[in-house]
């Protein structure tokens, strides 16, 4: 007679949960890797339009974001005509100025005529307020624009 | 006495840790979408220059008005068109060729209409729209030109330059991505501005009506 019990033959044998983490890990990393951080805080619906025709941009090359659209459910009080959003704060079109100078005085010299502005407009928005916007980069000769988009298709906006 | 080994750290909860971890990552972070279509701002002009005489034939004019329809003009007619539709209609015009002697168009497989655009580079694409007209049918216009606009150079590409085995847009990708070594991104080059001065985008966009 044994002091501890047999094991009894037969029945499954419980899975190994011993690499669970490591997998866990994985997707960890994946995502840590894959993602960004979010730069701004949009306070603006920012549902991007899609289009097939698209182009990656350069990492390198300065990029400087505007963004627009109808202000989201938290800042209802701003109306529901769409707006722009630089830098955590709404702006009208004639604060577009003073950003492309602000963005432009953290560039080293060579990389200034590079900087591309990245239009990131909610599909709701007018082309009233991207036409001002449009005008006011014109103004401020911060010609190379790109409208960011997801990939799909653009026929079935 | 019996020499202790220490003992083992329990892991069992590891899995709860990085699983915490996993979802605060998968809640604050989006992926990038840093890609979209790149285009260039015309400059102010400081006086008021006279514009270029331009002819009729040579100008593929399209209106989108405030309930996103889209009205083109070609070749002196004018014709609603469907969003769909519109690259072919692009590629009918651009691809004309109507051109003769020192306009005619060597790379043109179009049907040769003389009342429609001569070659590539006098062919102009004017593009106004009112201040109600939604951004998203703007994209879609917008993808739609430079889709036509690809078609045509991906076809002078592959004519140009049969044994490269690559396309007009593929080679742009593989120029633009920072993989790629710079011998090779080189030749790319010179074979994108090539196609790019056979194919210029002329593209001319009327200031946003006033509603």
């Amino acid at each position: 007679m044994s002091k501890f019990k047999k094991k009894k033959e037969g029945g499954l044998p419980p899975i190994s949960t011993a690499s669970l983490p490591d997998i866990v890990f994985m997707l960890l990393f994946f995502f840590m890797v894959a993602t960004v951080i979010k730069e701004d805080n949009l306070m603006i619906d920012n549902k991007l339009p899609s289009a097939d025709q698209i182009e990656k941009l350069d990492k390198k090359r300065p990029i400087s974001y505007i963004y627009a659209g109808k202000p989201s459910e938290r800042f209802k009080n701003m109306g529901t005509e769409a707006r722009i959003q630089l830098n955590d704060k709404f702006a009208r079109p004639s604060d577009i100025k003073a950003f492309i100078a602000s963005e432009r005085a953290n560039l080293r010299e060579d990389q200034l005529n590079k900087l591309i502005i990245a239009l990131k407009v909610d599909v709701d928005a007018n082309m009233g307020l991207i036409g001002d916007i449009k005008q006011e980069l014109r103004k401020e000769n911060a010609l190379k624009i790109n409208y960011t988009t997801r990939k799909g298709d653009a026929v079935s906006n | 006495m019996a020499k202790r080994s220490a003992p083992e750290v329990n892991a069992g909860s590891m899995a709860d840790i990085a699983f915490l971890l996993l979802i605060f990552f998968l809640v604050t972070t989006d992926i990038a979408t840093d890609s979209g279509l790149n285009r260039k701002l015309p400059p102010i002009q400081d006086k008021e220059v006279e514009p270029p005489l331009i002819k009729k034939r040579n100008i593929f004019v399209l209106n989108v008005n405030r309930k996103n329809q889209l009205l083109m003009t070609r070749a002196g007619e004018e014709k609603r068109v469907e969003l769909k539709d519109l690259r072919k209609e692009v590629v009918a015009f651009l691809d004309n060729g109507g051109g003769t002697g020192e306009d005619a168009c060597k790379y043109c497989e179009g049907a040769k209409k003389t009342e429609s655009s001569d070659n590539f580079s006098k062919a102009v694409i004017s593009l106004s729209n009112d201040r109600l007209t939604k951004y998203e049918t703007y994209i879609s216009v917008q993808n739609e030109i430079i889709a036509a606009y690809n078609e045509i150079r991906n076809r002078v590409f592959k004519r140009l330059f049969p044994k490269s085995g690559l396309n007009y847009v593929e080679s742009n990708n593989r120029y633009q991505d920072p993989q790629t070594n710079p011998s090779e991104k080189e030749k790319l080059k010179e074979k994108l501005e090539e196609v790019k001065k056979i194919v210029p985008q002329v593209f001319s966009e009327a200031d946003t009506k006033k509603a």
